[in-house]
């Protein structure tokens, strides 16, 4: 009963803000609405039983890739109204479902079957204690992965966003990266 | 309709999904095409948790994980590069990034 109600308002409330998300046209209603949704999705995980994933996902979203979001916008002009594609909006939304639906069907296909087994039955631990000891063992090695592909992209944020932007490699012309060079080799007591 | 089983959060994340895609088809500044995959990544978690949940499987929740890792990372080098962009053309729009040329 209680899982019912809990299940409907929050997927309203997911809906309503993800849709605001996607039609509004200014960007900072956006942040904020997509912000409000990730938060309401954590709910959805806490209903499944599924608690670390919800605290992750409060953390890693609505922390941690909302921070990064609002930081970016800081560069952008985000007070102008954000321009649309004008096309056939009924195309738009009539491919969207059909493509949603097959992938969701794609998804379900081996379950409808009864084709699947659990590899990795619920325990009676809690869930946090499961997914350390499922995540540590079957899944150590995409772990690492995971974890090395974070080191590369933090290192790609500071190389591309980071401090000194004015003598970034990124954003020079040809010539003025010779020149740079050119000045570097020079001996300075020559100057 | 009171009892709340694996049906329910499939049409929802089938929902959610679909506001994502029409989200990418329809938006031309890039800052907000990165919202819409976000709320793509977001509804199929919803999905891999509820079937790890129905199903009594842990793995569903293991794949939401790296999902999640593959969002932040996503978010860190896709702002890092779109910052690049709009500070060399001070335009973050899809129609001006026709071409390849850096």
């Amino acid at each position: 009963m209680f899982e019912a109600i809990a299940f409907y308002l929050f997927a309203f409330l997911t809906i309503a803000m993800f849709y605001i998300t996607v039609t509004t046209s200014q960007a900072l209603y956006a942040l904020t609405a997509l912000a409000a949704g990730m938060i309401f999705i954590s709910a959805f995980f806490f209903i499944l039983g599924a608690d670390f994933l919800g605290a992750v996902q409060i953390v890693v979203y609505s922390g941690a890739v909302m921070a990064l979001y609002a930081f970016g916008m800081m560069f952008f002009d985000t007070t102008r109204e954000v321009q649309e594609k004008k096309g056939n909006q009924y195309l738009v939304v009539g491919l969207a479902t059909i493509s949603a639906v097959l992938a969701v069907l794609i998804f379900s296909a081996p379950i409808i079957s009864d084709n699947i087994t659990a590899l990795y039955p619920v325990g009676t631990h809690g869930n946090t204690q499961e997914v350390g000891m499922v995540l540590f063992t079957k899944y150590l090695v995409p772990f690492e992965v995971a974890a090395v592909m974070l080191l590369v992209a933090m290192i790609a944020g500071i190389v591309l966003a980071g401090k000194k932007m004015d003598e970034s490699l990124t954003l020079m012309t040809e010539e003025e990266i010779k020149d740079m060079r050119a000045e570097k080799m020079r001996p300075k007591d020559l100057k | 309709m009171i009892e709340i089983g694996l049906n329910h959060y499939l049409v929802l994340s089938t929902i959610l999904f679909a506001i994502g895609l029409v989200g990418v088809m329809k938006r031309k500044n890039l800052l907000m095409l990165f919202f819409a995959t976000e709320i793509l990544l977001n509804s199929v978690n919803i999905s891999f948790a509820a079937i790890s949940h129905y199903y009594g499987d842990l793995t569903g929740q293991m794949f939401a994980f790296f999902v999640i890792a593959i969002a932040a990372s996503e978010v860190a080098v896709g702002l890092g590069l779109l910052i690049v962009w709009h500070k060399r053309y001070n335009n973050i729009d899809l129609d001006f990034m026709t071409r390849m040329k850096g």
